[in-house]
């Protein structure tokens, strides 16, 4: 037996110890300096070629699918939000033509049904929701002055989660088995009784679709917002429409699953047999109306919030000065999202819930027209501070005050149970949510489109073409919705395939009918300019309307890499702050793998690069093989037990850890 | 000058009839506390969003005309330094006060007026029942002694100035109560149940109409609303109390007999005869009534053959099948239902 001597064996291998780690740290040195880096030595056309080779997704149709790039997936979301448009648009002019006169045979009761369905649960699911995250997924990071959103191929996944949901729903309603029990599936119409057949199965499965995709999209949106901001961007100094998705994003994934339960538990009434809307079983049908509700009042705020940001950055573009009293919109913005959550009962005030309660929805629902007061004062503010161009985006600021504010105040009328009690399920709240929808929501959104479509194209839409159609939408729609008013007050009830003559109802639903196909030509209008612009429009430039945001400092449209350098952000309003159009940036980011920089989240300042994953196939994959589960459990319940296992091997292979390159950080300066 | 006498001639008899209609199924009916109440209330709330709606236009359109004098100037205001009018950071805070109060305001308005709703309501001199069906109105008129207990449909008879409650309930899905020239509607809900009361101020023939979604044929599910002085709601009440008479010609007797022992009694009550379903309308005195089918159809003869040959393509959907009567049969059965008055 030979003694191990302990202590000089540790000795010697310390010493091996520290000898390896110091070749190694000499190792990272040369490596180091071979990684390339951004900055004075590498820039310009060289830099761009290089970042270019390193961000550009695979080629041809599998790359298509596989694309993480932000800019793509932000365009597709839009793309098929105005195909959602355009359907729905249809089913209106549809139900428009069949109340044109009264005891009009053209439409059966049955198809109408379908139809009204079909209407709101597109527009509210597959259009309204869809299109604001399509803006923002394609404009905040370009706004907030980052390379890509968080989370890109999360991103990936919820756009094609999105386009499943919505394709179920239409070739459901291809096939003839389309929901007929309205958008809102109130149980227990909705219920296995009186709902046989798959009709509403397709309903709540594409509420299942659009609720994954929603939530996915709100996470990624949350944290690029949060983290991803260019150095400098505080806050205090982040652009209104950054804001204002930060809180809707806040907001759908505190709605989103309520609705998420309340759907499940339908589908669970209906396939598996419980019975929680089931009176007769000691379930509760207004437990619906209470979940569906305290989802469905925020949804209208999710809507119309990400429209604020849209009216808050063109009013300071084209009023040339920031947002009058930026941190009152800001907690105006935060106060509505928080408020949102507190009135869902003013939909239920006719269904004899205690008395005292609605009182206090009475007040709530009002309260919110006090954030929203103040932010139409801060437009106000800034447009008789400022020194306003009327150019198309801005004339649909104006038409959105001048509408909205009229929906917002037949808003105070409804919050009124006395009021309540005879408006409510009327054409007067058609006229009210139409006002709030489209003057709130859809005015904004044509200023957006028309505001970066040279962003995002490279031209400009034609002025003429976009001022022609900016009245006729504005006269359409007024003659479509004010009637509506009229008509709710005549006792004309929602969701009606027919009305009988004599009650007065003819003249105000024939001008609505006229309204309807004005309205839509001028939608029509906006599309084809929007087309033509494509080919024939003015070359933009990066910055046609002389805005002060960051989007505004890369070429149009955007490189794959979005900013060659990250900028740096000294006030809320950077781009105008240069008089030499200098600006500073951040360099010492690598190009030769796609990386982009984090920050922290109060103050902005540099926090760690963050490595940008590569394409990818298997948020698609992933796609699929949930929107197969999806649709299988329409049919039978065991498809969810069986589609986990496609669900699993595919959200592994996504998910299977990459080794990284062990390299030394370097530090920003 | 010919033109425009037939532009009055035109545009006269449309206003009329818009006076004429405001009173049958409208919220500017006013034969109702309920509903007088209400358009009280909605005329306040119309007159200060009226006036909070004209400030934001005033305050737009002085902001747009005062910009276009400074438009000249292409310069821009950076987030370092831009200025605003002083005045405008007091203007925000009394915006927002103004807002405040407004909105206070209205808020103790339609507290207010939910109260005296309340009160105009106490004290109820009669209670009837709805039941709410697919796509129809099941009416019981309650009393405390049975055989004054009294079942009917669709048609609905109120005593002017009694106050009335008006229990809802409903037999499948949720449906709404709402007679615009009255009141307020008030959900129909399974397995709960829920009143409104109703003091109607005016004698005359309202029609109410379901305002909750309910399925297929939600928009034919109506109501007709006869308020009449107490004299006549006694006399009616008393009519409707008696049985179904016993026809008297062959083919009415015929009808009879199809009637009471064929199909139509799985589903139909009449009162006196063998005919007991309760799933569908009473239909012990059809005949006196202004409609057929919730609404769908005035009552005449021509209606009564076209709804018993094929109710399916009258109202698509209903739940009364179409049975496929011979002509002989047809003839027959609505000559008895003719006598049900």
């Amino acid at each position: 037996m030979t003694d191990v001597r302990a202590d000089t064996f540790d000795l010697g291998r310390r010493e091996n110890e520290r000898e390896r780690v110091e070749a190694e740290n000499r190792r990272l040195e040369q490596e180091r300096k071979k990684i390339a880096r951004d900055g004075p030595k590498l820039k310009g056309e060289k830099l761009a070629s290089r970042l270019d080779a390193t961000w550009r997704r695979p080629p041809g149709i599998i790359g298509w699918l596989a694309s993480v790039d932000h800019k793509e997936i932000g365009r597709r979301y839009m793309l098929t939000a105005l195909a959602f448009l355009v359907l729905g648009g249809v089913l209106a002019l549809a139900m428009r033509v069949q109340l044109a006169q009264p005891d009009s045979a053209l439409i059966s009761a049955e198809r109408y049904n379908q139809l009204f369905t079909m209407h709101g649960s597109t527009m509210m699911f597959l259009f309204a929701v869809p299109v604001m995250e399509g803006v923002a997924v394609y404009i905040i990071p370009l706004m907030v002055g980052t390379r890509s959103t968080a989370f890109p191929r999360l991103n990936a996944f919820s756009y094609f989660m999105y386009l499943f949901g919505g394709l179920m729903l239409w070739i459901a309603f291809a096939l003839n088995i389309a929901p007929d029990m309205g958008w809102f599936a109130y149980t227990p119409l909705s219920g296995p009784q009186f709902s046989p057949g798959k009709r509403a199965d397709v309903w709540a499965q594409m509420i299942t679709f659009t609720e994954v995709s929603a939530l996915a999209a709100a996470v990624v949106l949350v944290c690029t917002i949060l983290k991803a901001r260019a150095p400098g961007m505080t806050l205090s100094r982040m652009p209104l429409f950054a804001w204002a998705m930060l809180v809707q994003a806040v907001m759908i994934i505190f709605a989103m699953p309520a609705v998420a339960l309340c759907s499940s538990m339908l589908i669970s009434d209906r396939t598996l047999g419980t019975n929680f809307y089931n009176a007769a079983e000691h379930g509760d049908a207004l437990l619906w109306q209470h979940l569906f509700w305290f989802f469905g009042h925020p949804e209208v705020y999710i809507i119309f919030i990400p429209a604020t940001g849209f009216v808050s950055e063109i009013t300071a573009t084209f009023c040339r000065r920031p947002i009058f009293a930026h941190a009152v919109v800001v907690l105006a913005l935060i106060s509505t999202g928080i408020l949102a959550f507190g009135l869902w009962v003013h939909h239920m005030f006719a269904t004899g819930l205690p008395r005292v309660g609605y009182s206090f929805f009475t007040a709530a629902s009002m309260s919110v027209s006090i954030p929203t007061g103040l932010q139409i004062f801060c437009w106000l503010a800034t447009i008789w501070d400022g020194r306003p161009r009327f150019q198309v985006p801005m004339l649909y600021v104006v038409g959105f005050i001048i509408t909205f504010v009229i929906g917002g105040l037949s808003g105070v009328m409804v919050a009124a149970v006395p009021l309540d009690l005879q408006l409510h399920d009327t054409y007067f709240v058609v006229a009210h949510f139409h006002y709030v929808l489209i003057g709130g929501a859809v005015f904004p959104l044509l200023a957006a489109f028309t505001y970066w479509y040279p962003k995002i194209t490279g031209r400009m839409m034609d002025e003429t073409l976009g001022k022609i159609s900016f009245w006729l939408v504005f006269l359409g729609f007024h003659l479509t919705f004010f009637p509506m008013h009229w008509s709710g007050m005549l006792g004309m009830p929602r969701r009606v395939y027919t009305y009988p003559a004599g009650l007065g109802l003819e003249v105000p639903n024939l001008l609505s009918t006229v309204g309807a196909f004005v309205l839509a030509a001028a939608l029509g209008l906006f599309v084809i300019n929007g087309l033509v612009s494509l080919y024939r429009g003015v070359i933009a430039g990066p910055n046609p309307w002389g805005a002060p945001t960051l989007e505004w400092l890369t070429s149009s449209p955007p490189p794959v890499y979005n900013f060659a350098h990250i900028p740096v952000v000294e006030s809320d309003t950077p781009l105008w702050d240069s008089a030499d159009g200098e600006y500073p940036v951040v360099t010492g980011l690598r190009v030769d793998q796609k990386e982009t920089l984090l920050t922290t989240v109060v103050a902005a300042a540099p926090d760690t690069r963050e490595p940008i994953p590569q394409a990818s196939l298997w948020p698609f994959i992933s796609a699929i093989a949930v929107g197969i589960v999806f649709v299988a459990s329409i049919f039978s319940p065991w498809a969810v037990a069986v589609g986990v296992i496609p669900c699993f091997i595919a959200l592994t292979a996504w998910f299977w850890p990459k080794e990284l390159k062990r390299h030394p950080e370097p530090v920003i300066t | 000058m010919m033109p425009r006498s037939f532009a009055r001639a035109a545009v006269l008899p449309l206003l009329l009839g818009g006076c004429a209609y405001q009173r049958y199924q409208s919220d500017f009916g006013a034969a109702g506390v309920e509903d007088r109440q209400f358009l009280t209330l909605f005329w306040i709330f119309l007159g200060v969003c009226a006036f909070m709606y004209a400030l934001v236009i005033i305050f737009l359109g002085a902001g747009i005309a005062r910009s276009r004098r400074a438009a000249e100037a292409n310069v821009v205001e950076t987030g370092r330094h831009h200025r605003s009018h002083p005045l405008m950071r007091s203007t925000l805070i009394g915006w927002a006060a103004l807002i405040g109060v407004g909105l206070a305001g209205l808020a103790i308005a339609s507290f207010f007026t939910d109260r005296s709703m309340a009160a105009a309501a106490a004290n109820e001199k009669l209670s009837v029942t709805v039941t709410g069906n697919q796509w129809w109105w099941d009416i019981v008129y309650n009393s405390g002694d049975a055989s004054k207990t009294l079942r009917t449909a669709n048609e609905l008879h109120l005593p002017v100035g009694v106050p009335t409650r008006i229990i809802l309930n409903s037999a499948d899905v949720i449906h709404s109560f709402w007679v615009p020239s009255l009141a307020g509607k008030q959900d129909l809900i399974p397995g709960r149940e829920n009143d409104i009361i109703i003091v109607p101020k005016t004698t005359g023939m309202f029609r109410g109409q379901c305002a909750e979604f309910c399925g297929v044929q939600h928009a034919h599910m109506s109501l007709v609303v006869v308020v009449e002085s107490y004299p006549d709601f006694v006399k009616w009440w008393s009519h409707q109390l008696q049985p179904a008479p016993m026809p008297t010609t062959p083919l009415a007797m015929a009808g009879y007999k199809y009637v009471t022992t064929g199909p139509c009694s799985a589903c139909h009550s009449i009162g006196g005869t063998t005919a007991g379903g309760l799933v569908a309308p009473d239909l012990t005195h059809l005949a006196s009534r202004r409609s057929l089918a919730a609404g769908t159809l005035p009552m005449n003869e021509g209606n009564l053959y076209g709804w018993v040959e094929d109710p399916q393509s009258l109202k698509p959907g209903v739940h009364m099948p179409t049975i496929g009567l011979e002509p002989d049969q047809l003839h027959a059965v609505v000559a008895y239902l003719e006598t049900l008055k």
